[in-house]
């Protein structure tokens, strides 16, 4: 009987994995059309951009030639989408160098940071979100609430800067910016320092760089955990008033069983999907939060290559974040499936 | 005897407090990363900073001057004709090892000619590996050269097609670096010739050692720098965009140097007991170019000269350069050679720039005023000077509305003539050199489009007496020939000539002998730790 529910289960799962895949291939297709066509439509000559105010006829001629930018729009589309089914993302036009190396040496410090940063906001936001639920109006649920709606409306590099201020400069236990302290090095295997600090057991370093990722982590988390635990809070309150949970009681659950067992199995679909949203964006990188806190992510370097026209950064970036934000959607998608059977027999 | 016992003793303690330390980490904590660690294609300061740490020139700029002394070249001889250049090179000079690459290689006359003729030579192995030399490209090198020849292993002969008196000057620049052949070599054999500009190899003070993107560049002293071992043991240029952070880290003591502080927390910095301040006075000017091309109200010289007159250029550069400035009534600034300071003067007088307003039939002219959204060496605040503009401007009647674009394409509307009246900019000098400023800012061939003339002025007598100044290396008939043109200048005023900034740095108050250079460079070698 058991086995009968994995196995559809699993058929369900397959088949559900490959529609999705083949939505995908037009999703890019669109992606990559349409950041072209901005990038290459908006004013300013990437070529002047690129060699800023010194530049003279001559050079921004050779510098359009070697940028293939003389060549008619639907050719330069067509040359880059074919060099993507070859696996060459193209040249950095700034740095020459790979793209896709470009992105993988600055990929971990936002994986990382992302992933910390999500952690506090669904530890604390979903906590906060359960306790004001089931103690509805009470002083804690309008404090966290108030907290909430604060950290939605702050800007995030105010927050940043006000963190920094007050821990690292007067307070001193922290950090001000950065990965890691000068006096450490950690030897590249993943590019994430906690994983690769345990990896060759540098306990220093591994406490380092957990000490720089706390005040980024809480900055970057603080919407992402006001939203999750206003949805939370909604959530839980929407499903409490279900029978189902009336039944419970009446049966004799206790508090507990009915909280966790049933109450928040269903509360939290809505709410692991914003979460996904959330980590998928979280990803694009956080200009804001890396500037503030020097952080060598992906979102300063896409917004530079914006500003200096660097079409391969912005073109090949572009496709690859969307290509993780779709991917991360999927096992969320996947995630409600398996949670909710009523999607699964739509 | 014994007064000149205590004498001696006191000398020799006092020498020994001011003698430099050995030992220690410096940080430098600065505002963008380096897009390219080799400079003969990089254009901007940042990489800069991270190449100069690793490579020399022939010839160099003497710290805090424009004087050139020689470097990785002993000696050179300038023909009569002033058109061959004979480098005697300096011997017992050797490239560095590192972990990417562990040859012992002796710096001779095939570096030299490896690294100039690439940029140079069409059909150079080098010449399509890694982008466009672009400064060899602005400095119009390949017009300038004719020939580099190796003499003999310690010997190079450059020869020219024209007089070019800032060609010496020229050899001191970053894109004129020396890299080593062998290493590139063996790098092209891997196929790996691109690690060239992510990996270098140089003869300079400090070893590469690693670049994290974005993050931080890693250098450890050279023992044999022929310049004298670096007292510093380890260099790390650290990215920190924003300066606030920036001076946080610095007050922490997390770093030691402080690039481009905020004007606004200069006078915070210096009160702070741990921290000093260096000062250095820019090879820069700031500007605003009145475009003739589209305007035609500036064609007349009343109109532009009522525009000086009706500036208040001191209370700009007081509340807006925070007093790190200076007025500028010539291109160039005071501490280039060649500097005349009795020009024309343009002091605040709206009751003259109203007369002459009104002379020339424009006493309602309209114009817009363009201000770049970034921050630069020669101006904080662009969008604050142009609003101080306008309101200084309306006192006189003139109306102006503020345009700005993102800095690509700002400067790319300007340098197509668009702007429809006054056009902020500035200028940051590259090579010690008067020509710099005067033949590529203000002569009439750099007035046609893309130019970089950005008042479209052309005045014949000014810019024969430039392109004459570039004919002969005789330092005081050049200096002659400059003084006129920046007379005719001032008597034109093509420009409203705003201001020269003070460039200044924050360093730690244990941090000793850090000096600027005049032409933005950030050197460290000679820099120690007072524990």
């Amino acid at each position: 009987m058991l086995l009968k529910y994995y196995y559809t289960l699993g058929v369900f799962l397959f088949s559900y994995i490959i529609k999705r895949l083949i939505w995908t291939i037009p999703t890019l297709f669109g992606v990559t059309l349409m950041v072209f066509s901005m990038v290459h439509l908006s004013p300013g000559d990437p070529a002047v951009a690129i060699l800023g105010d010194k530049a003279n006829a001559q050079s921004v001629k050779e510098l359009r030639l070697q940028m293939g930018l003389d060549k008619p729009l639907y050719t330069q589309y067509f040359i880059y989408m074919s060099n993507i089914a070859k696996g060459d993302f193209g040249k950095s036009a700034t740095s020459f160098e790979p793209v896709l190396d470009e992105f993988l040496d600055r990929f971990p410090a936002t994986l990382e940071l992302a992933s910390i940063a999500m952690i506090i906001a669904i530890i604390v936001g979903v906590g906060a979100g359960i306790i004001s639920a089931i103690k509805r109006y009470s002083i804690f649920d309008y404090a966290s609430m108030f907290t909430a709606l604060a950290g939605v409306s702050m800007p995030v590099f105010w927050l940043g800067l006000i963190l920094i201020y007050f821990f690292a400069v007067k307070l001193g236990v922290l950090p001000v910016s950065g990965r890691l302290g000068y006096e450490f090095d950690i030897e590249h295997i993943t590019g994430l320092y906690l994983v690769d600090s345990l990896l060759v057991k540098d306990y220093a370093a591994f406490w380092d760089a957990l000490k720089h990722l706390v005040l980024p982590a809480i900055a970057l988390g603080t919407i992402p955990m006001a939203i999750i635990a206003r949805m939370t809070r909604s959530s839980m309150i929407e499903v409490m008033k279900e029978e189902y949970i009336k039944t419970a009681r009446a049966k004799g659950c206790s508090r507990f069983q009915v909280v966790v067992i049933h109450a928040l199995r269903n509360a939290l679909m809505p709410v692991v999907t914003i979460i996904g949203l959330m980590f998928g964006s979280l990803f694009a990188g956080s200009i804001l939060t890396e500037t503030t806190f020097s952080w060598p992510g992906i979102g300063k370097w896409l917004v530079n290559a914006v500003y200096q026209r660097d079409f391969p950064v912005i073109q090949s970036a572009t496709l690859i974040i969307a290509t993780v934000f779709i991917t991360i959607n999927l096992l969320v998608d996947l995630l409600y499936a398996v949670i909710n059977p009523k999607i699964r027999l739509s | 005897m014994r007064k000149l016992l205590i004498m001696t003793l006191l000398f020799v303690t006092t020498l020994m407090y001011a003698a430099p330390k050995y030992g220690g980490v410096l940080v430098f904590g600065r505002s963008g990363d380096s897009v390219s660690l080799d400079p003969s294609h990089a254009t901007d300061g940042e990489s800069f900073y991270g190449s100069t740490q690793v490579y020399d020139t022939l010839v160099q700029f003497k710290l805090g001057t424009t004087k050139i002394e020689p470097a990785l070249a002993t000696s050179w001889k300038i023909s009569e004709d002033g058109l061959t250049y004979t480098f005697k090179l300096r011997q017992d000079v050797y490239f560095h090892q590192t972990k990417f690459f562990k040859q012992k290689v002796q710096f001779t006359a095939d570096d030299v000619l490896f690294s100039l003729n690439r940029q140079f030579k069409k059909d150079h192995p080098f010449n399509k590996v890694g982008g466009s030399y672009k400064y060899w490209g602005f400095m119009d090198m390949s017009n300038i050269v004719k020939s580099i020849e190796k003499v003999d292993l310690f010997t190079v002969k450059i020869t020219l097609n024209k007089k070019e008196a800032p060609f010496l000057a020229n050899m001191a620049m970053d894109f004129a670096s020396i890299l080593c052949k062998d290493y590139a070599f063996s790098l092209l054999k891997d196929g790996k010739e691109n690690k060239l500009s992510r990996f270098p190899v140089g003869t300079g003070p400090f070893v590469f050692k690693k670049w994290i993107k974005d993050d931080k560049i890693i250098y450890t002293a050279n023992k044999e720098y022929w310049g004298g071992k670096p007292y510093i043991k380890k260099l790390i240029l650290k990215v920190i965009p924003n300066s606030s952070v920036r001076a946080a880290e610095l007050k922490v003591g997390s770093i030691h140097v402080m690039d481009f502080p905020n004007p606004e927390e200069i006078a915070k910095l210096d009160a702070d007991k741990n921290i000093k301040l260096i000062k250095q006075e820019g090879l820069n000017v700031g500007y605003l170019a009145l475009n003739m091309a589209k305007v035609p109200a500036f064609r007349d010289v009343r109109v532009r000269r009522a525009i000086n007159y009706a500036i208040n250029k001191k209370a700009i550069v007081d509340a807006i350069y925070a007093g790190f400035g200076k007025v500028a009534d010539s291109p160039l600034p005071p501490t280039m050679w060649g500097y005349n300071k009795n020009i024309k003067h343009y002091e605040y007088n709206p009751e003259k720039a109203k007369k002459l307003l009104a002379e020339a039939g424009y006493s309602d002219l309209k114009f817009d005023l363009w201000a770049m959204p970034v921050v630069r060496p020669y101006m904080p605040n662009a969008r604050k000077i142009a609003e101080a503009m306008q309101a200084d401007l309306a006192k006189v009647g003139v109306t102006t509305k503020i345009v700005s674009y993102d800095w690509a394409t700002y400067l790319d509307k300007g340098r197509k003539l668009e702007p429809n009246g006054g056009y902020l900019l500035g200028w940051t000098g590259d090579n010690g050199d008067p020509d710099n400023f005067l033949d590529v800012l203000l002569t009439t061939h750099a007035a046609t489009i893309p130019v970089s003339n950005r008042a479209a002025w052309k005045n014949k007598e000014f810019s024969d007496l430039v392109a004459q100044a570039k004919t002969t290396t005789d330092v005081a008939e050049r200096t002659k020939l400059y003084e006129k043109a920046q007379v005719i200048f001032a008597d034109q005023a093509p420009w409203v000539t705003i201001a020269n900034s003070i460039v200044v740095e924050a360093v730690r108050s244990n941090v000793m002998n850090f000096k600027l250079s005049p032409m933005g460079k950030r050197v460290f070698d000679k820099v120690w730790f007072d524990k």
